[in-house]
């Protein structure tokens, strides 16, 4: 297992372009959250203090962090789309397969530098946020500490799956650019569907469907945290909302199952295909 | 008998409607050097991409060293290239071979004993981007030789190279048999085979047409090219002689073809004693380019 994620991280590690987008994927969701919990004096106006807001708090940081964070991670699925694309591209694929990689080997690599990274980000984003709520909080509880290890995980499982999808797209399209093409497209596709659904059934079993598709199922998984804020502000005036924030363990089943899914169609198209 | 490297049987493989290779069986033993001859598109590269598991199957099978390894433990054993040099452009010499030595289980201490018989060790830390194409073929073969192979597969090594950069390859490719390695050489070129292989294939749309030793497919007692300045006369005895059979003039040239081994002495001493005095007397066998193209044309 070593083994091969050292021979993807070499892949990557050595290529500029990836290298940059690594970089840019993992710092800058940390400069800009870091950079939101300073004050700020905007020319001598008046001091932008978010924190002041009550967001960097516990538990809401959790929430929040790994909400903002996870846009980011579109930088790290260019790099995963084109770990394949350059391997078709450069016709390295076939060579290491002459040179004695197997085909689950090619796979298995490309998943544990996935796994890898989300691991690393997921407990970069876990140490920052920890680090600002602590900050920020004046109460620290062991609850607090254990909402924010359920955002985690979610934002793990959010991850791989995400990257999972982009690397089966990737073996499906052989080239980085159409790959990208695809998840705009399935974007697109979930989103008529979900008209052409909600044209004909009643608004509950459409977001039951809905909530099944892909890259709906991610974005689930970490709920929007606005309104959250907002009933933070407002706590004191009685707010009548269903708003659900919490991580579901239903709603990780179903990106688990993606991510399997993913996998193992891209395993398969690998296996059939003549190189 | 030596034991078997690999062996091939009715391997079939269809890219749709077309047959690429159809029904090939064939053996490759310890030691030898085999050469894979056939025109552009006979199924060479085909085959070897089956045995080196990046081409499917459509069926039969084949298996490397007598079936006592599986494919994917097999090939690393097997050193090989197919026909270009494919590598990470963005890395170098030494950082694209540390890949392959990760690949193949071995330890990065070859990189350089290899990079010195391919002559690259100067340019090591070059990237691989920056290569004329002998650099990268060389770099290739360098590639292929990281895990001490018992077999080196060479998939038209030579193939776009300059006159010096096909001279370099053979150089290296005839030292490395000569330290025993058993090579498998596939090429359309061929002088290249003739000069370098002991055993050939010969395949045409797929199918194997010829499999056995070079110099058993050579199979005729050549042929004599003569010239004389009484050239009738020379015909007169050409007809005569029991050792000739067909005979063809071209150009006052007349090419007389052996039923039976004459040596150019006796044969020469022989006319000298009937008064013909020859102006041009050459003896030779027909080169594996005459019996390939024969071979592959007439069928």
């Amino acid at each position: 297992m070593l083994r091969l994620l050292k021979l993807e991280l070499q892949k990557l590690l050595l290529n500029r372009t990836s290298k940059m987008l690594i970089g840019i994927s993992f710092i800058l969701p940390f400069f800009v959250i870091l950079l939101s919990a300073l004050k700020i004096n905007v020319f001598g106006l008046f001091t932008l203090n978010l924190g002041e807001l009550g967001i960097f708090n516990f538990p809401v940081i959790w929430h929040l962090n790994t909400f903002f964070a996870s846009y980011f991670k579109l930088f790290f699925a260019i790099v995963v789309v084109s770990m394949i694309g350059n391997e078709y591209s450069n016709k390295t694929l076939k060579q290491n397969l002459i040179d004695g990689l197997s085909k689950r080997e090619f796979i298995s690599s490309k998943c544990y530098t996935i796994l890898f990274f989300s691991l690393l980000s997921t407990l970069l984003i876990g140490v920052i946020s920890l680090g600002i709520g602590w900050y920020y909080s004046s109460a620290i509880n062991l609850s607090h500490v254990l909402e924010g290890s359920t955002f985690l995980i979610a934002y793990f499982i959010k991850l791989v799956g995400f990257f999972s999808l982009c690397l089966c797209l990737a073996v499906l399209a052989k080239r980085s650019a159409f790959a990208l093409a695809f998840l705009g497209i399935i974007l697109i596709a979930e989103w008529i569907l979900y008209g052409i659904l909600s044209w004909n059934f009643e608004a509950e079993t459409v977001a039951k469907i809905h909530n099944l598709f892909p890259l709906q199922s991610m974005y689930n998984l970490i709920e929007q945290p606005f309104q959250r804020i907002a009933m933070l502000k407002f706590s004191r005036q009685k707010i009548d909302l269903t708003y659900d924030y919490m991580v579901h363990f239903h709603e990780i089943a179903i990106v688990v199952l993606w991510t399997v899914v993913s996998i193992y169609v891209a395993y398969r198209l690998l296996k059939k295909r003549d190189l | 008998m030596e034991a078997p490297i690999l062996t091939i049987n009715n391997l079939t493989k269809k890219f749709g409607p077309i047959t690429a290779v159809n029904n090939l069986s064939f053996t490759i033993n310890k030691g030898e050097i085999y050469g894979i001859l056939g025109p552009n598109g006979s199924g060479k590269s085909t085959t070897l991409g089956m045995v080196l598991n990046v081409v499917n199957t459509t069926s039969g099978h084949f298996k490397w060293f007598n079936g006592t390894l599986n494919t994917h433990d097999a090939l690393r054993k097997v050193g090989a290239i197919i026909e270009r040099p494919n590598f990470y452009p963005y890395m170098t010499a030494v950082e694209n071979l540390k890949l392959v030595c990760t690949i193949k289980h071995v330890h990065a201490s070859k990189i350089e004993e290899k990079l010195d018989i391919v002559g690259l060790l100067d340019r090591k830390n070059s990237t691989f981007r920056n290569y004329s194409l002998g650099m990268k073929q060389r770099l290739a073969i360098a590639s292929a030789l990281l895990n001490d192979p018992e077999i080196l597969i060479l998939d038209e090594p030579t193939n776009g190279l300059d006159p010096q950069g096909i001279h370099h390859i053979r150089e290296i490719i005839k030292r490395i048999a000569k330290q025993g390695t058993t090579i498998l050489l596939a090429s359309h070129l061929l002088d290249e085979v003739e000069k370098i292989c002991t055993h050939v294939v010969i395949l045409r749309k797929g199918i194997k047409l010829y499999s056995g030793r070079v110099d058993e497919m050579i199979s005729s007692h050549g042929f004599f090219e003569l010239k004389s300045n009484t050239h009738d006369l020379l015909m007169q005895e050409l007809k005569a002689h029991p050792a000739f059979g067909k005979l063809k003039v071209h150009n006052g040239l007349i090419t007389a073809f052996l039923n039976t081994p004459l040596a150019a002495d006796v044969f020469n001493k022989q006319l000298f004693e009937k008064h013909i005095i020859l102006t041009h007397l050459v003896q030779r066998k027909e080169s594996l380019e005459e019996q390939f193209l024969q071979l592959t044309d007439t069928k």
